[in-house]
């Protein structure tokens, strides 16, 4: 085996160690390229948040338009305080859009679906929706069924 | 009974002092670079025998398991009609756990046995002594070489891995089980997050080569120069490397996704 | 006109575990001249080459080599002296992955930066002097016990050092082989004027080709002198190993209990009606 042969190997195999990564990143993770494009903050203060995650998606009409930054419990109101980055291009949401907790499927992933309202205004950096809906919980409404209510 | 905690005692400073002595011996290896004329051909040599022909056993190995992988999760998520989600299982599993694990495990048995085998042989016959007398320090002519080449090999294999078990997986998921391509990978992109999955996959591979090398040479460099003794020593390698891999894994996914 | 000595070994102790190798042994090896240690297997021979060679250190005393301390030497100093070194280990230890061609020029390619043509002369005339100048392209595992240690003092003296070191160049040779040995030994010494050590327990090859001697037993040196002079030494334990004397001051047998507690003559007895 020359040195010249072995390094020639040496050498694909780390380019192939490389693109096996870069297939990770864009083919497996879905990264993209392009910079991660300008986002706005919003908040929405639900009574229940569920089963939402960190970055979970945010969606209109089941477009994709922005992802859950954070979740944590508002002090005054005790309710979950969701932070969700939403992309710059949907800038004119009406500030009186609704943010709703919906379900994939019947046991899939929750996420956030915004409802549109129709307000003239629209949601800025830092507004918070003016209002929320829970998750649905399925014991709850089981409940409320057989207690007639 | 005195005799037992005396035992006991002794075995414990043993392994305090075989854990320094491979500190000191690691850190004279790594300590001083050599120039870059003289140990870039050697370095080059051992990543030829370290990882490239580590190759063939990744890949074969990374496809079948993907393959189980699909098999298994479709019969699995079938129940709960979500075979879509299957690309998103086989990524995850390969990703954070199944790739960096059985490419060290596999690495400790293939290429670590090897490493310590060669070493422990050099030193048997005497070769590290004379590179000693010819004015050669052998932890740099021959060990440091050996540690970059499984330090920098692990990773790539791993990921490697990755890749082929994943495309394994589909092979059995879409073309033989009828999954939908699309759903495979959609579901597979919106579930993998590269900073969180790939990222943390690729730190524990860094840290499993790291350690598994470790164990390789010096195992070899610190065997009882006999064939007995080089025998042993390579049955510790795959052993330690194997104790360590897996033990080191449970703590650093403990810490990467066990949200503390 | 005694010459200045090369090494001075100045009341060396030397402990490997628990057990004393060496306790107190002081010795002058002659710049120029062949000097053989001798002494029984496990006298620890071999430890005294590396203790010259700065490979191991001893617990108390000192070694000198051309003037410098070597337990006391820094590692780069000590390297640096090494390259003045060769030393034949009793395997030859040449580099099983790479041909006899390039084990002999390791050295060169790792101190120098001579061009490859040179570092061809120069290996190619060290190969003629032990008489393996055909055999460059063999890789070791194809030569024989004797061609591999006159590969391996190829090796040795391919940087020109100063002082040689042989670790039992004798053992497990043919007659042939042996003497091939002893000539190039004597050769190498007379024409390069190096300072040689030589290790051995072969007695009558080594005192064939000695200027010195001294012979090594429990620790301590029992006897030195040129040749002659050891062979007319007083010493009885000296006797028996230039002899090879079954038995003498060196029992034949290992220490060992009384024979009567090993077989159970004892308990037969005790048992004995009296």
């Amino acid at each position: 085996m020359t040195q010249r042969k072995t390094e020639v190997f040496v050498g694909l195999f780390m380019i192939a160690g490389f693109v096996a990564l870069l297939l990770l990143a864009l083919q497996v993770s879905g990264l993209s390229l392009k910079p991660a494009g300008d986002t706005y903050t919003v908040y929405a203060d639900f009574n229940d948040a569920g089963g939402l995650t960190e970055r979970g998606r945010v969606s209109m009409a089941g477009v994709s338009v922005g992802r859950i930054r954070d979740i944590s419990l508002n002090p005054k109101t005790f309710q979950a305080r969701v932070a969700i980055e939403m992309d710059a291009s949907v800038n004119n949401i009406p500030d009186d859009s609704t943010a709703v907790i919906r379900t994939s499927g019947l046991l899939g992933a929750q996420y956030i679906d915004i409802s549109v309202g129709g307000s003239l205004e629209s949601l800025k950096d830092g507004d918070e929706f003016y209002e929320t809906q829970s998750a649905m919980n399925l014991e709850r409404m089981i409940s409320n069924f057989a207690s007639g209510r | 009974m005195i005799n037992q905690i005396a035992r006991l005692g002794r075995s414990g400073l043993d392994i305090v002092e075989a854990l320094g002595r491979s500190g000191a011996f690691l850190w004279r290896s790594l300590a001083g670079v050599p120039h870059p004329r003289v140990g870039f051909p050697l370095l080059v040599r051992q990543m030829y025998s370290i990882g490239v022909l580590s190759l063939v056993i990744i890949i074969v190995s990374g496809m079948f398991i993907g393959m189980v992988l699909g098999l298994q999760g479709y019969t699995i998520l079938s129940d709960y009609g979500s075979e879509q989600a299957i690309g998103q299982m086989v990524a995850l599993t390969l990703v954070r756990e199944l790739g960096p694990v059985v490419t060290a495990l596999l690495f400790a048995g293939r290429a670590g046995s090897a490493l310590t085998a060669e070493i422990g042989l050099m030193k048997a016959t005497e070769q590290l002594s004379s590179m000693e007398m010819m004015g050669v320090d052998p932890l740099r002519r021959v060990v440091a070489p050996r540690f970059w080449a499984g330090f920098i090999s692990v990773p790539l294999l791993a990921v490697i891995f990755s890749v082929v078990g994943i495309w394994g997986g589909m092979l059995v998921a879409v073309d033989w089980l009828g999954v939908f391509e699309g759903a495979y990978w959609s579901n597979m992109q919106a579930s993998v997050d590269f900073s969180e999955d790939v990222i943390n996959g690729a730190v524990k591979s860094i840290v499993f080569g790291f350690v598994c090398t470790w164990i390789a040479v010096f195992q070899g460099y610190d065997c009882v120069p006999t064939s007995s003794g080089i025998s042993s020593a390579t049955t510790k390698t795959v052993v330690y490397s194997s104790l360590a891999v897996l033990g080191l894994d449970f703590v650093l996914t403990a810490v990467m996704f066990g949200g503390f | 006109m005694e010459p200045a000595p090369y090494i001075t070994l100045d009341n060396i102790e030397f402990f490997r575990g628990e057990r004393k190798i060496f306790d107190g042994v002081s010795l002058n090896i002659p710049k120029g001249l062949i000097t053989a240690i001798m002494g029984p297997s496990g006298t620890g021979k071999t430890t005294l080459l590396k203790l010259i060679g700065g490979q191991l250190k001893p617990s108390r005393g000192r070694v000198r080599v051309a003037g410098h301390d070597v337990s006391s030497l820094g590692r780069k100093a000590l390297y640096d002296l090494r390259e003045n070194m060769g030393m034949l280990f009793q395997s030859g230890a040449l580099f099983t992955d790479i041909s006899v061609f390039e084990n002999v020029a390791f050295p060169l390619r790792v101190h120098t930066r001579l061009p490859d043509d040179m570092v061809r002369d120069i290996v190619l005339m060290k190969l003629e002097a032990v008489g393996l100048r055909g055999a460059r392209d063999l890789m070791p595992s194809e030569l024989s016990g004797g061609m591999t240690r006159r590969v391996a003092l190829a090796r040795s003296i391919v940087m020109d050092p100063e002082l040689i070191m042989y670790d039992e160049p004798f053992a497990g040779q043919d007659p042939i082989a042996m003497g091939v040995l002893v000539k190039l030994i004597r050769e190498v010494n007379s024409a390069m004027g190096l300072t040689s050590v030589l290790v051995s327990h072969d007695v009558p090859e080594s005192l064939s080709i000695c200027h010195y001697a001294c012979i090594v037993s429990d620790g301590k040196i029992i006897g030195e002198g040129t040749p002659d002079e050891l062979r007319r030494h007083p010493s009885e334990r000296v006797q028996q190993f230039l002899k090879g004397q079954p038995d003498g001051p060196v029992p034949f047998h290992y220490p060992a209990p009384e024979r009567s507690a090993d077989w159970g003559l004892e308990s037969a007895l005790k048992s004995a009606p009296k």
